[in-house]
């Protein structure tokens, strides 16, 4: 849980998360005393040093029981600015989320999402974004995936997953394994592309969409 | 036709007329889907037997939108997704973004924002309370919520020239120092608030045809509402005394006494409570923050120029309608490299299904009321 050493800008009130931990403690107490401290004591901006990585290799309970278990498939354990998360196999996220779920009672799946690294080999993170509510706490799943590959679906461990998938479908074109009915909910059924992917510049529409169905040029 | 009639009547025992399953379009443009919701139904007579939710009518890419923006450039978008909520939006986005950067905002202005964002769950619920009762057939408190609404959004206006998006807040702290009389008008509100909430629980709580309407419709039980992800109210109608400002305390509610209201059924006159009792909660938490409003600098110690050292990070808040969570992703440059949104009403709204199987298509609309849903936070 430590290891906050590498934080660069602020070493002070540094636990502003780590569940139920009161933080900013007593500001009723300062207010007497002029121009309290918080941002004030920074040491000067400090020198910018950008090679410092904030992400840190984690190895705690819950990271040893996990690797225990599935061994290889967990690639990775990393903590960044207090948060945890797990770098984990595409091929075995089906029992990884059901161990999650099951042993590790994460029994929220609070978010599932996805992120685009086009120049990465494999180009997709899908996010996935697990609470417990018996432990209060909470833990990411981050599954790499390939353009062309086929991720199971999770909406057997977390029914919520099933617009939370679609989703990602519509948005990176993701096609998930074992979900009943992928189809795209923000964007209309018929529209070409996936927009939240970095090739697809902000200003780009289907326009043959648009000029079909809208009957105007652009939706700009 | 006739044979089909005929066969049905004959399969379904029991049932005199038998009809083959219709689907009806409700929406998008109808009074109680609370915006552009479009509902498939399939009903047999009347039941609900499916529902299908067609969405997106109001998509404006903000995800999209946040990867071309500077990070301040940003936390006004985001007023615009929960739009009767604006305020907790923004607290939600500029806690994350300073979690990101890693500062803190200083003590004073945690509480101003923590002052601000109660007012504005008291209006959004206001708001809810509105609608639903219209919804349901009952017209005076729609008129009774928004005399108390308005109110809020004039505190809101003097403090910060807007009504509803307000974005109130900047990374790092507040823009604006809070008006000379801004204590007095919380107050007053705060202190008329508790006979206009009696107001609202004579016109309703005991009201038999609200009973009728609300009770045993549209059940989730915990299990469920943890499986689908439902948060907010509807969660804590199921029975789980959960709310994330206690589980895991953000901006300064570690420092104020308020209980987290349950229900037992899951069912619409829970919420209903439910809601009610977090309106008084957020009356004193707010008169307790009025207390003691601690001094010193209003913004922490934030560039002009924001550039997060390269990483992510995820933060959630217990907005008015559940969890609203940001995961931001940053290469370290001045504009967020992915920023996505956890809207409550969206993950919410997935719920409808379930809770409408079997009810009339008059409890399809006390349901949707009772989700609290606001389309611009589900399509974004």
């Amino acid at each position: 849980m430590a290891d906050e050493s590498k934080l660069p800008p602020k070493p002070e009130s540094s636990q502003p998360e780590s569940s139920g931990a009161p933080s900013a403690p007593p500001p009723a107490a300062k207010s007497a005393s002029a121009p309290p401290a918080p941002p004030a004591a920074k040491p000067a901006p400090p020198a910018p040093k950008p090679p410092v990585s904030l992400q840190v290799p984690l190895d705690n309970e819950l990271v040893r029981r996990y690797r225990a278990r599935f061994g290889a498939a967990i690639l990775d354990a990393i903590e960044d600015r207090k948060q945890h998360y797990l770098v984990i196999d595409s091929a075995q996220l089906s029992e990884i989320a059901r161990y999650s779920r099951d042993e590790e009672k994460f029994d929220l799946l609070e978010d599932f999402t996805a992120v685009d690294w086009p120049r990465r080999e494999k180009r997709f993170d899908l996010i996935a974004i697990l609470y417990s509510f018996p432990h209060n706490i909470r833990l990411r799943l981050k599954i790499p995936v390939a353009a062309n590959e086929h991720p199971s679906s999770l909406m057997d461990v977390w029914p919520t997953a099933n617009w939370l998938e679609r989703e990602i479908f519509d948005m990176f074109g993701i096609e998930f394994a074992g979900h009943p009915g992928l189809k795209r909910i923000l964007l209309p059924d018929e529209w070409q592309g996936h927009p939240l992917r970095k090739d697809y510049d902000i200003l780009q529409q289907d326009t043959a969409w648009v000029r079909e169905n809208l009957g105007i040029e652009s939706g700009q | 036709m006739a044979d089909t009639v005929q066969d049905n009547a004959t399969q379904q025992n029991g049932t005199l007329l038998g009809a083959d399953e219709l689907v009806l379009n409700m929406g998008p443009q109808h009074p109680s889907t609370h915006g552009v919701l479009r509902v498939k139904l399939k009903l047999d007579g009347e039941r609900v037997r499916g529902t299908e939710c067609v969405i997106g009518y109001l998509h404006r890419g903000v995800e999209k939108i946040a990867e071309n923006r500077s990070y301040q450039q940003f936390a006004p978008y985001v007023d615009r997704m929960d739009y009767v909520a604006a305020v907790s939006n923004g607290l939600g986005y500029c806690e994350a973004v300073e979690k990101l950067l890693n500062v803190e905002a200083p003590p004073r202005a945690k509480v101003i924002r923590t002052i601000l964002t109660e007012l504005q769950r008291i209006a959004s619920h206001l708001i809810w309370l509105g609608t639903h009762a219209l919804d349901i057939g009952a017209l005076t408190p729609l008129f009774y919520c928004f005399r108390e609404r308005e109110e809020i959004l004039k505190i809101f206006e003097k403090y910060c020239g807007a009504r509803l998006t307000t974005h109130a807040f900047r990374i790092g702290g507040l823009q604006y120092e809070s008006y000379d009389s801004f204590e007095k008008d919380v107050e007053r509100f705060c202190k008329d608030f508790e006979r206009h909430i009696q107001e609202y629980v004579d016109l309703l709580t005991g009201n038999s045809i609200w009973i009728g309407r609300t009770r045993n419709v549209g059940v989730l039980n915990a299990a469920d509402c943890i499986a689908i992800g439902a948060s907010g109210p509807i969660l804590r109608a199921s029975g789980v005394k959960w709310d994330l400002r206690k589980a895991q305390p953000y901006a300064a509610y570690d420092q104020y006494k308020f209980e987290i209201p349950t229900g037992t059924n899951g069912d619409t006159y829970d919420r209903y409570m439910v809601r009610m009792e977090e309106m008084r909660q957020s009356r004193l938490i707010c008169l307790q923050a009025i207390e003691n409003i601690p001094e010193g600098p209003i913004l922490g110690k934030v560039g002009k120029v924001l550039k997060p050292p390269a990483g992510e990070i995820y933060h959630s808040i217990e907005a008015p309608k559940g969890i609203l969570g940001y995961y931001i992703v940053s290469d370290g440059g001045t504009q967020p490299y992915r920023v996505r949104i956890r809207p409550p009403s969206f993950v919410n709204l997935q719920a409808l299904d379930k809770m409408t199987r079997g009810h009339l298509v008059a409890d399809v609309v006390a349901i949707i009321g009772t989700l609290d849903i606001v389309l611009g936070e589900v399509d974004r």
